[in-house]
């Protein structure tokens, strides 16, 4: 089967530095992938490649199996979907009319419709009406989720959703990009909680400096070492009643690996 | 609502036109009117229908283009205080008129017209470009003022170096933005032009809602935002050229008239724009009514008018706007 997204040996440039270095990744239909990595390490420059805002200066990326660059505009809406991590709204809209933004090519009707599904997919059907200026942060990222939800797109590329969200508001949105997935969409999402995306992704990819450094199930993919490479963490996972939890330190590289300068165990969020 | 609105604008303009034909600064007696309404050439007729009512009407459709370009622009760059004249395209489209009446070019029919329009096409596509790598909107209005003052720099080197100063006097009367003694002559170019803007506009009216969600997620919705852009840009430019063109530099209107109507479209930039375009119509036929019948020894000048009103309200819009931005 033809994966849904897919980057071979991409390489990629931003303000004079290389963001993306001969990385691979391929997402399937009907999975959610996560991938991790510190800041600075590419995440956004991947999924921008995927949306068709960040040019590759060298390898490939291909949507439903065609090259990006030879699809229109509308081609690429209809196969991927991108939700940015900025919030800005420019004006006070309504969230209904926010949400429908995500079906420009229906009729004014059928888009509220899909609108104000998408709304009450994310539980911010109640807010449908209510202008996007006065929401709190909470809720203006569940109404331009349900933008995105409102797409047709059979892949969805979310920048850090959950970014600033409160805890719970952080497990719907992970929720519903689950349920996606399991209805068969292509999930590509990026984070920072690694427990979050342990416990949630089908597959983790490790991003550092541009490279795949890791790419397989969540605790395949996010071992001891790679978390002391890449991210600088002295860190284990350990059972939880909800699924793997991370206990982790800083990394002190002059004392060898595994000693933690923490001293209480924690979840890296 | 929107109907509603657009109706209660109609009437209002209805009304603020059939003043600005019947007050002014020479009353008419009652028997007076009535007899221009029955003999259009006698004398009160010559003075209600070629004197008073194409200067309305050419107040009307400057500040319809005005109003509409000042909708766009700000849909465009996604800032409140994005303004023909903010930004700097009114000065560049003045640049481009003046630099044409002072090279002696006013004798040739619609040059100083394609000057006026040429600036405005060049002070709006160097916003573009400048807007699509600076997200941020402080920088933008800053770009905006520069623009804006190096035209106007540009402009008073042209007084410096003219050397007739009748020619620079006229110029510079005509920069001050008025539409006294205009004739239906004028209102029958800048009418087309401004209805031509107002279907560009309407073309790219689904481009500017979708950028209310910012540049990129606008680029990967599906629509072909580049087209969209060009429309829009290619609206503003053309309503602020005709409007510049026919009546010289008139600030504030196209930031204050989308302003007052906002709220009741709902923030919708695309559904925003007829009522803008209406309410900067009515907005300049009653200062121009107001300017005319303000009992000073000079006529005011509309330009001089609206920037008194409208700057305080720039400052007022400013601040609510920086209050958003921090958020």
């Amino acid at each position: 089967m033809i994966a849904s997204l897919t980057m071979w040996d991409a390489d990629a440039w931003l303000g004079g530095r290389q963001v993306l270095d001969g990385a691979d990744l391929e997402v399937h239909a009907g999975e959610l992938v996560a991938v991790v990595g510190p800041n600075g390490a590419g995440k956004s420059s991947l999924i921008r490649a995927f949306a068709g805002l960040l040019p590759l200066t060298g390898g490939i990326a291909r949507l439903q199996g065609d090259d990006i660059r030879t699809l229109s505009a509308r081609q690429r809406a209809e196969r991927v979907a991108y939700l940015p991590q900025e919030r800005r709204i420019a004006w006070n809209l309504p969230a209904v009319e926010i949400a429908a933004l995500g079906a420009p090519f229906l009729s004014g009707d059928e888009a509220r419709a899909a609108a104000q599904a998408a709304l009450d997919e994310v539980e911010a059907g109640h807010l449908a009406d209510r202008g996007v200026a006065e929401m709190s942060g909470g809720e203006r990222a569940r109404v331009l989720l349900a933008r995105a939800l409102a797409t047709p797109a059979k892949a969805l590329l979310v920048d850090e959703p959950i970014a600033g969200l409160d805890p719970d508001a952080q497990l719907l949105v992970l929720e519903r990009l689950k349920a996606r997935a399991r209805a068969g969409q292509a999930v590509l999402v990026s984070l920072h909680d690694l427990t979050l995306a342990a416990r949630y992704a089908d597959r983790v990819v490790v991003l550092n400096e541009g490279r795949v450094a890791g790419d397989g199930a969540p605790l395949d993919a996010l071992t001891s070492e790679i978390m002391a490479r890449v991210f600088g963490l002295s860190a284990r996972w350990i059972e939880g009643p909800d699924g793997p939890l991370l206990s982790s330190g800083r990394y002190s590289p002059g004392s060898g690996s595994g000693v933690r300068s923490g001293s209480s165990p924690d979840t890296v969020a | 609502m929107s109907g509603r609105l657009i109706l209660i604008l109609s009437l209002a303009i209805g009304a603020a036109l059939a003043l600005a034909v019947l007050l002014g600064e020479s009353p008419l007696t009652p028997a007076q009117v009535g007899e221009a309404f029955r003999d259009p050439a006698s004398g009160p007729g010559e003075v209600l229908w070629a004197v008073r009512a194409p200067r309305a009407v050419t107040a009307l459709m400057v500040g319809a283009a005005l109003g509409l370009a000042g909708a766009v622009m700000q849909g465009l760059l996604r800032n409140p205080l994005a303004d023909p004249g903010v930004l700097g395209v009114s000065a560049v489209a003045a640049l481009g008129a003046a630099s044409a009446i002072v090279l002696g070019a006013a004798s040739v029919p619609g040059a100083v017209e394609v000057s006026a329009l040429a600036g405005a096409g060049l002070a709006g596509g160097l916003l573009v470009l400048f807007s699509a790598r600076v997200r941020a909107p402080e920088a933008l209005i800053l770009f905006g003022v520069a623009i804006s003052s190096f035209a106007g720099a540009l402009t008073a080197l042209i007084f410096n170096l003219s050397p007739s100063p009748i020619a620079s006097a006229e110029v510079m009367s005509w920069l001050l933005g008025s539409v006294q003694n205009r004739s239906w002559i004028d209102v029958l170019w800048v009418t087309p032009a401004v209805l031509l803007s107002a279907g560009l506009a309407v073309l790219a009216a689904p481009g500017l809602k979708m950028l209310s969600l910012g540049e990129e997620t606008a680029r990967t919705s599906g629509l072909p935002m580049a087209r969209l852009r060009l429309l829009a840009l290619l609206a503003a430019a053309l309503a602020t050229g005709a409007a510049v063109a026919v009546s010289g530099v008139i600030g504030f209107v196209g930031l204050a008239a989308p302003h007052l109507v906002r709220a009741a479209v709902r923030g919708d930039p695309a559904r925003l724009l007829a009522p803008a375009a209406l309410a900067g119509g009515f907005m300049l036929v009653g200062a121009d009514l107001l300017a005319r019948i303000t009992p000073t020894d000079q006529e005011l000048k509309l330009g001089v008018f609206t920037a008194l009103v409208g700057a305080p309200l720039f400052a007022l819009i400013a601040w609510r706007a920086a209050r958003e931005w921090r958020l």
